[in-house]
């Protein structure tokens, strides 16, 4: 609430300048050169799909770690990204010429349900310990993800999990990444109910007391969750640790007061997928590396730090 | 006016509250007592709607608190629940912000930064307002949420342990405060004390709980009575007049 005054509006815009930069950067870093042909089709949709995709699963795991009073939660480690999986899968067996927008629906409702399982489950564990909950996750969203390969395999779709499953923008192109534009509207929701999901943060008896429907704001903590891996497993694919580390660095930058945070993590978690997009297409030049490979080891690394750092900081 | 009817409570099989019936005026500071386990703070979670109501009725102005929206009642009883353990990382500033989540929608007016920094004057907080609360000591974050709930700048405030972390001076501090916001601001305080001294000291009326039940109930003067004190706790205690309070040797 008051805490935007404290934040130096400095700190937000070399947020943005930088997210600037690197989206400009990703128009016109690559094979082939930078011609009008291949940037209108191609480069232009890439760089906006990483921009929006990022910012979308930096801040579903900055709502999945505020309704989970937990900083160590994020949108593949709580079975939505596997859940989706599923719907889509679903979707591609029973009614493979629908159109993308159902098999966008299909997969957030199975996101839905895998989040909700997950929070219903997560209840019974004990508060005190705090990594417990991101272990139960781990082996949770396994189990999801175990159950998605089987049926893949049994309905011969294997190949596709590998595609949604490990998040790339190279196939990304005009007409199929518009649905990501959904993923600016949860986070202006997101923004929307920062002070409820705040309140909700500070645990069930001051947000009773402070007359917060808790229930309602974490059904809508959900969805958001649901909504924004639905999309990014459908059109991307799943992209690992964005939603982790982005909001716990911005967490250590300016707290946890949502009002003032959210923007960060937003530009973050966009500023985090162009850069490793850009790296992905320089490291093998002229060929490329999946920007959920280079997430994944990037991101491992830094949750590593940040669990180090809870432990010892 | 707070009405609590023939309200029971039990915890699996145990039962924690019997038919306990009490009335409390508007204004005033009443302390409730009693041992471990007695139910003190299980009835004022069912008085804060922080526990749902099992059996019987509570009525805060009427208002009945197993129905009326949450919001609603926010706005004329805070709440300062025990071992609220908060991770956030909010600042003292931000945190007590929050005591004026139920008056508005978003962002703060000038009206409740006022009030904000009232609350954070009135309870020694002003050297620590820019401080993340994950930096601070027991006491200086349980003071942190004491002004977050006057912040919230309702009738009623319903306090739970309020003295726990807190060292003898912000104990002496807290309790004084109490007072003035009952007599200076109309403000009805109900609070949960273990020390028993404070509760005579500065309560106008004192409720003591034992297995479930109400075991007494009146002025300081009438609670301090050696055989009311064994029967509340079980053993004896002697009471001295020190300039005309009752002092309770508790301890001895």
């Amino acid at each position: 609430m008051t805490s935007a005054a404290l934040v130096s509006p400095r700190l937000y815009g070399v947020f943005a300048a930088s997210v600037l930069a690197l989206f400009a950067a990703s128009l016109v870093v690559g094979a082939g050169s930078g011609t009008a042909a291949l940037l209108l089709p191609s480069r232009l949709p890439r760089s906006l799909a990483a921009l929006l995709a990022g910012a979308g699963l930096a801040i579903a795991g900055l709502v999945m770690q505020t309704i989970a009073r937990n900083r160590f939660v994020e949108p593949s480690t709580v079975g939505a990204t596997q859940s989706a999986g599923l719907g889509i899968l679903a979707a591609a067996v029973f009614m493979p010429e629908a159109p993308i927008v159902l098999k966008m629906a299909a997969a957030t409702l199975t996101a839905l349900a895998g989040t909700a399982l997950f929070l219903g489950l997560a209840r019974r564990l004990p508060p005190t310990q705090p990594l417990l909950l991101p272990l139960f996750g781990i082996v949770y969203s396994s189990v999801v993800g175990a159950a998605l390969t089987f049926l893949a395999w049994q309905a011969d779709l294997l190949q596709f999990v590998e595609i949604w499953m490990n998040g790339e923008f190279s196939g990304v192109v005009r007409g199929r990444y518009e649905l990501l534009f959904a993923a600016a509207l949860m986070v202006a929701l997101a923004w929307w109910a920062a002070d409820r999901l705040t309140v909700a943060a500070l645990g069930p008896a001051v947000a009773t007391g402070l007359g917060l429907d808790l229930a309602a704001t974490r059904r809508l903590g959900v969805v958001i969750v649901a909504v924004v891996s639905a999309l990014t497993v459908v059109v991307v694919g799943a992209l690992p640790f964005v939603g982790l580390v982005v909001p716990a660095m911005v967490s250590r930058l300016v707290g946890d007061n949502l009002r003032a945070s959210l923007p960060l993590v937003a530009l973050g978690g966009a500023g985090l997928v162009l850069a490793a997009d850009i790296a992905g297409r320089l490291v093998r030049y002229p060929y490329e590396i999946p920007v959920g490979t280079i997430l994944g080891v990037v991101g491992a690394l830094v949750f590593l730090w940040l669990l180090w750092r809870g432990q010892h900081g | 006016m707070i009405v609590v009817s023939n309200v029971s409570h039990r915890i699996g099989r145990a039962p924690i509250l019997t038919d306990i019936s009490l009335t409390l005026e508007k204004g005033g500071v009443t302390a409730l007592i009693g041992p471990n386990g007695a139910g003190k703070s299980t009835l004022l979670s069912l008085i804060a709607r922080l526990t749902p109501l099992q059996a019987g009725t509570i009525t805060v102005d009427g208002l009945a608190v197993a129905t009326t929206p949450g919001r609603t009642l926010a706005r004329r009883l805070a709440v300062l629940p025990q071992d609220s353990a908060i991770d956030a990382r909010l600042t003292v500033t931000e945190l007590v912000g929050f005591g004026r989540f139920p008056h508005g929608a978003g962002r703060l007016t000038d009206a409740d930064r006022a009030i904000v920094a009232a609350s954070l004057q009135r309870f020694d907080l002003g050297d620590l307002a820019g401080r993340f609360i994950d930096t601070l000591s027991g006491g200086q974050r349980q003071r942190a949420l004491v002004a977050m709930a006057h912040a919230q700048a309702t009738d009623y405030l319903l306090l739970d342990e309020p003295l726990n972390n807190l060292d003898m001076q912000h104990a002496r501090a807290l309790m004084r405060t109490l007072r003035e916001l009952a007599d200076t601001e109309r403000r009805t305080v109900l609070v949960v004390l273990h020390d028993i001294n404070h509760a005579m000291a500065h309560a106008d009326r004192v409720v003591a709980l034992k297995d479930g039940r109400i075991a007494a109930d009146g002025p300081p003067a009438a609670v301090a009575v050696p055989d009311v004190l064994e029967r509340i706790f079980g053993y004896a205690m002697r009471v001295v007049d020190v300039d005309g309070d009752p002092v309770v040797l508790h301890h001895r």
